[in-house]
């Protein structure tokens, strides 16, 4: 046989693997409103850069007459792209092929294209569209799992990982989601639980549907295992591209710098904060107003709304963005968003992304349920989260910083790098009222008049202790800002730090209050 | 900036701020009855040992519970007499359900 047939032979057998599970199986799969695995890679990667591996391989097994079934790449499709000219590694799981279900050789892709991810230092997408293991396998599917989920801790914190949930992941396979950085979900299409309805209704009688127990806005919502919500698999890619371009491609490097661009003018980031601190107003607009073009990328949009956190550009590098958003829940920090914020943290001091805190905020939210969920040990993660990081901390305090929140907001005490405040910052140990309240307890109960003199106490607090000068005076903040100064003051921080070092104990590592 | 904006009180100062649903559907705190009796975990009542009026001891098997494939011994926390039965043998019972009253 000529070269020249044998190539026509290896695009023959390339073709057929390539069908998946067959046109039937592919027609089902589109009816779902799904894109087949292949068409879901090609549609991330940059065009014509997606090299494929192990197309050939075959399952192994020979229990219950698996011998007689030819499973098309075993139900996994593994290799490598570009996004935007970044490098990837990419696995998607084919629901055509045996329901995507994952046997030994079907993890063993997966893990070997982990493995490819680690050697060359470039971030890993997995995209999960599987009914789970394949029950014929056995124990080697548990075991396939099992090495995933090492692979997964290993690769933390390393180089990036993203999970795409294309479909069901239910069992134990939910926890390679769990374990990475940033898990996409589109809405009707994504499915995530530990167990499903039919053993729940088994068991406890409970009858609840998939999209209710663990559909995406289940877990955009209420579960917080999905940090971005799309309503299409296509919103869903371009989401995970402008990740893409935020973050570095592993932890010795830094993100790709872009082209510095001003904010919008129509954000004037002088008009946005109310003088009087009970009132509500978004802290996204701030963050829209000193940051390049005015672009903010939010993650965790609808879960622990609270505290806002997401990606933006100074001068073209990329800066994480922590902010008490008063908005919503007059913007204190709770279980929730105490363990949204805190894992961000720890996402940008592991790849080298600044933090920038903003922080205006009431203090804890009080609360038997809160207590009884363990606000201590939550809370407690963003004071580790804080302290532990290395990268460029900087803080500005918008308004109110009282009591424990504001130590917790990256304060100099927990070794900040800079810490600007605006005018109307008012740093105190709590509110004027509550503070008045306790102080001046006596006299209050006292006097002709409690109420006059009640707010006669509250007043004369206000005016001696609510303003960032008191701090100021200790050197707790290193200057207070005109709110126009904010992105100047910003560059200028970001710019110093670009070679900050600062040296921890050595240890193995340190036990966060997970 | 036309939303339902509600007030939170925290140290003695009211925000005028969103709730989120969580917040709002959160529920009060009840002071647990001593007297009363709550199912641990969800699962199938097997057996129940007691009648109403029934006097038991401390540590006599009341109930058995059949949850995640195993029957729980549900004994009884003290010397008494049973008020209420509040379910019978074939019952799937929820967390947190009601199973018997002491008087």
């Amino acid at each position: 046989m000529s070269l020249k047939r044998k190539t026509l032979e290896l695009l023959k057998r390339r073709e057929q693997v390539q069908m998946g599970g067959g046109e039937a199986a592919i027609q089902k799969q589109t009816a779902m409103g799904k894109l087949t695995a292949r068409e879901r890679i090609l549609s991330l990667v940059d065009k014509d850069s997606f090299h494929e591996y192990d197309l050939f391989v075959e399952h192994e097994a020979r229990d219950f007459d698996m011998d007689k079934k030819i499973l098309a790449g075993d139900g996994v499709i593994i290799g490598t792209g570009t996004i935007f000219g970044a490098p990837i590694c990419i696995y998607a799981q084919d629901f055509t092929v045996a329901g995507g279900s994952l046997g030994l050789m079907h993890a063993r892709k997966i893990t070997k294209i982990m493995d490819h991810a680690m050697k060359l230092q470039v971030p890993i997408i997995g995209i999960n569209d599987s009914g789970g293991a394949r029950i014929q396998e056995g124990v080697n599917s548990l075991a396939g799992y099992g090495e995933i989920f090492y692979r997964n801790t290993m690769a933390s914190g390393f180089i990036p990982q993203i999970s795409v949930i294309l479909g069901p992941c239910a069992g134990g396979a939910v926890y390679s989601p769990a374990l990475t950085d940033y898990v996409f979900v589109v809405d009707k299409i994504s499915k995530m639980f530990i167990t499903g309805p039919e053993v729940i209704k088994s068991v406890l009688g409970e009858e609840i549907s998939q999209e209710d127990l663990g559909g995406a806005r289940v877990h955009s919502e209420i579960t917080g295992n999905a940090h971005f919500f799309a309503e299409s698999e296509k919103e869903c890619f371009e989401q995970i591209k402008k990740l893409i371009t935020f973050i570095p491609w592993n932890n010795q490097r830094k993100a790709r710098t872009f082209k510095s661009k001003e904010p919008r003018k129509s954000y004037k980031i002088d008009e946005i904060v109310p003088g009087d601190p009970k009132q509500p107003y978004d802290v996204r607009d701030v963050i829209k107003s000193v940051v390049d073009d005015s672009d903010f990328f939010e993650i965790m949009e609808n879960w622990a709304r609270n505290v806002i956190i997401g990606f933006g550009r100074l001068d073209g590098e990329t800066v994480g963005f922590v902010a008490n958003q008063p908005l919503v829940l007059a913007g204190v920090l709770d279980v929730d968003s105490s363990d949204k914020a805190a894992r961000f943290i720890r996402y940008c001091d592991a790849f080298n992304i600044p933090i920038i805190t903003l922080v205006d905020l009431p203090g804890y939210l009080p609360g038997v349920d809160q207590e009884h969920a363990g606000v201590i040990r939550h809370g407690a993660k963003m004071l580790y989260a804080y302290s532990e990081a290395t990268v460029a901390k900087i803080s500005i305090i918008l308004r109110k910083a009282y009591g424990g929140g504001y130590i917790a907001m990256n304060s100099r005490h927990l070794h900040a790098d800079f810490v600007f405040a605006w005018p109307g910052a008012e740093i105190a140990v709590m509110g004027p009222e509550g503070a008045a309240n306790i102080i001046f307890k006596k006299e209050i109960s006292e006097a002709e008049d409690p109420e006059k003199m009640r707010k006669q106490k509250v007043k004369e607090y206000k005016e001696k202790f609510a303003n960032p000068y008191v701090a100021a005076a200790k050197g707790y903040i290193d200057s207070v800002i005109e709110p126009e100064e904010t992105r100047k003051f910003l560059l200028h921080a970001i710019k110093l730090s670009s070679d900050k070092n600062e040296d921890r104990p050595r240890k193995k590592h340190g036990i966060p209050p997970f | 900036m036309e939303q339902n904006f509600k007030t939170l009180n925290i140290d003695n100062t009211k925000y005028k701020t969103l709730l989120t649903s969580k917040f709002e559907n959160r529920k009060a705190w009840e002071k647990p009855d001593e007297n009363k009796m709550l199912s641990f975990i969800p699962g199938t009542i097997r057996k129940v040992s007691v009648a109403e009026g029934q006097k038991v001891k401390e540590g006599e098997v009341l109930i058995i519970l059949e949850a995640m494939k195993v029957e729980n011994k549900i004994l009884s926390p003290k010397n008494g007499i049973i008020k209420l039965v509040n379910i019978k043998t074939g019952d799937k019972v929820p967390k947190s359900h009601l199973l018997l009253e002491f008087k």
